[in-house]
């Protein structure tokens, strides 16, 4: 590099007092000016304290970047390759061991953490399965789905509604809601295999919306606002109540003392199955032509025309597996909850799958697990900063996308080989 | 020799503009036919309404005695037509060898490990880079990558559109040569391209395009001479 390093104070300055006058415009009519009763008051102290920290950050970070370390820095993220990594064919992982050590992990945590932690981490494997689902649509096939929560609804109210109109339990449900989810997913790919991009979001994003309001106002079969209780899952047809109406319980037949936390041991060992179904099967997935039909489509669709991919299959197979991974995780949702209600299925909720999507990596299966992981658990162990939360969220993300655009974990997926997957 | 596929009266239309007007041409089985035409004479339309993309407004498209006007893009790329298109339009994110596995699509891969080994004879350059990211290569490489792909589906035509866009004079010389060699295998190839010059030189016969219609026909070596053709496309001298 042929440009002397020396830091440039008065660059450094002149960039701390023009971040200091943005925070001054920013937080000087939002912090300053505190509403009390009828009245204002003006807090300038702490307008001050903030413009000051920023100023102060500002000066230093761009001192900073002037030293030839953060020259350096800068130039590394500058450039950063932003394409997927494609290890070659034959590639084995050496980090394949890692597997069987999380399922031993994954099995003890029930019998070793509190109800409260286990339910935390059933919230966490929740979301693992919404990110997966999304991952097919968005991450894998490009498809920009803003109402992914509508297959979450569905799944949730597909339990808690076969239960009390058909009597149907959480293990007949729980493929059913797939297949209902699946269904709803092909209902909304038909209209928009013609659209991508920003028109596809907003139609999607209609969608979730539309099943939303539908849960709301169709009281007569749905309840409402004032939702539906959804039936608690039943191991080898008995319950997990204190006392059961017809039949033994859990804990009777077992004869040991009534525990609350059992229901959630199981419901998490069952979801915890669940998950590296998925796992497994979207990993076969990606393997199959399917998969690869689907990486085609995002990366040109007018190139898969040309090579005569059928697009509509390839969208439909796309919107439905992801569809129907969606109900999946609705059906352990609404019998985790005990109860379901429309207000769990808002936009914001697609806003946070599509977040642990982002996050974690488009297409990337273990960044998708990390980052739900994250966004679902960090929360609720920074209880105490609860009014932040957001705020944080918002932060994250932003880091997140300067930092690592790509996601935590980058993609890097194995090369397709002729001899793998020949069906002859 | 034997028709392979013939335009028979082909009208297209964008919504009231009519892109194609009474079109009618032949290719001939082992032939280079060439279309050219300037910007917006409606080559590409052309091309495109091949695969049904768009739809033709009457007329028909015959191949190997079949109307395909009507059928679906998999149907018709599963029956031997391989095109490469516009703008070359490869996978960026995928490596070489994964882009031509793509163009194995409408026939399966029963072939795939002897096909890619044909290209890579014929495409040396490719196999150097056989496990680049396709984004990473050069506009020629790419330009390679997708005839090779096309080629993957073993058709019985190539559609070629455009593969000199945006290349280097060399590197179209290149392009021209390799297509010269696959002709050489025998196999069919109708191109559409702007460079009239090396278009022509390298076709049996041509057709000229203007506003939607086919205003000259001949042999190559004819339209390379016809006055029409050097003013309008060879720069008149």
């Amino acid at each position: 590099m042929s440009q002397a390093v020396g830091i440039n104070f008065k660059k450094s300055s002149v960039d701390a007092f023009i971040a200091g006058l943005m925070a001054l415009v920013l937080f000087g009519p939002i912090v300053g000016v505190v509403l009390d009763g009828y009245g204002f008051n003006a807090e300038f102290g702490r307008v001050a304290w903030i413009v000051a920290v920023v100023a102060v950050g500002r000066f230093v970070m761009s001192s900073f970047l002037q030293t030839e370390k953060g020259i350096a820095l800068a130039f590394r993220y500058a450039n950063s390759d932003d394409g997927v990594t494609v290890l070659p064919p034959g590639h084995k992982s050496k980090m394949i061991w890692i597997i069987p050590l999380v399922i031993a992990v994954g099995l003890l945590i029930p019998f070793i953490a509190s109800k409260y932690v286990l339910t935390v981490i059933i919230l966490g494997l929740i979301y693992v399965l919404l990110g997966l689902g999304l991952n097919i649509v968005v991450g894998l096939a490009g498809l920009l789905d803003l109402g992914f929560v509508g297959f979450y609804a569905i799944g949730a109210y597909g339990l808690a509604l076969g239960y009390e109109n058909l009597g149907l339990g959480f293990w007949s449900m729980l493929p059913i809601a797939a297949i209902l989810a699946a269904f709803a997913g092909a209902i909304l790919g038909f209209p928009v295999l013609r659209m991508h991009g920003d028109y596809l979001a907003i139609v999607t994003l209609g969608f979730g919306e539309i099943i939303r309001l539908i849960l709301t106002n169709w009281a007569s079969f749905t309840h409402g606002p004032n939702g539906v209780s959804a039936p608690l899952p039943t191991f080898f047809g008995l319950e997990f109540k204190r006392r059961s109406r017809d039949g033994e319980t859990f804990h009777e037949f077992f004869n040991i003392p009534y525990d609350s936390a059992y229901k959630y041991m199981f419901i998490y060992i069952v979801l915890f199955a669940v998950v590296w179904a998925v796992l497994f099967i979207k990993h076969r997935l990606v393997k199959m032509p399917i998969g690869r039909a689907w990486e085609a489509l995002r990366e040109d669709e007018i190139a898969c025309r040309s090579l005569g991919l059928n697009h509509v299959l390839v969208k439909l197979s796309a919107f439905m597996i992801g569809a129907s991974t969606g109900g999946l995780a609705g059906v352990f949702f609404a019998t985790y909850q005990g109860f379901v209600n429309p207000s769990s299925f808002t936009f914001f909720e697609s806003a946070l799958i599509l977040a642990i999507v982002v996050l974690g990596g488009m297409g990337s299966t273990l960044g998708v697990v990390i980052a739900a992981f994250c966004l679902t658990v960090l929360p609720e162990m920074l209880r105490e900063f609860a009014e932040y939360r957001v705020l944080m969220f918002g932060i994250l993300m932003v880091v997140m996308m300067i930092w690592k655009p790509r996601g935590i974990v980058r993609v890097t997926r194995t090369g397709f080989s002729p001899k793998k997957g020949v069906v002859k | 020799m034997t028709t392979l596929m013939q335009f028979k009266d082909v009208d297209v239309h964008y919504g009231p503009i009519q892109a194609l007007k009474k079109v009618s041409l032949t290719v001939d089985e082992g032939e280079i036919v060439t279309l050219i035409g300037a910007n917006g004479a409606g080559k590409s339309t052309l091309l495109m309404s091949i695969f049904g993309q768009p739809r033709i407004s009457s007329g028909e498209i015959i191949y190997r005695g079949e109307d395909i006007s009507q059928k679906s893009a998999h149907y018709v790329a599963s029956h031997g037509l391989a095109q490469s298109p516009e703008g070359r339009r490869i996978f960026p994110g995928m490596t070489v060898e994964e882009n031509l596995l793509m163009g194995t699509i409408p026939i399966g891969m029963d072939h795939a490990e002897e096909d890619m080994q044909r290209m890579f004879g014929l495409f040396p350059r490719l196999l150097e880079r056989r496990n680049q990211r396709a984004s990473t290569m050069s506009g020629g490489e790419q330009q390679m990558l997708a005839i090779a792909r096309a080629l993957m589906s073993r058709p019985k035509l190539l559609l070629l559109d455009e593969p000199s866009l945006g290349l280097a004079p060399i590197i179209v010389k290149q392009i021209f040569q390799i297509l010269k060699d696959v002709a050489s295998t025998g196999m069919t190839i109708f191109l559409v391209e702007q460079n009239a010059n090396h278009a022509l030189k390298l076709a049996n016969r041509g057709y000229v395009m203007v506003n939607g219609e086919i205003r000259l026909t001949g042999t190559g070596a004819e339209l390379l001479v016809n006055p029409e053709v050097r003013d309008a496309y060879l720069g008149g001298h």
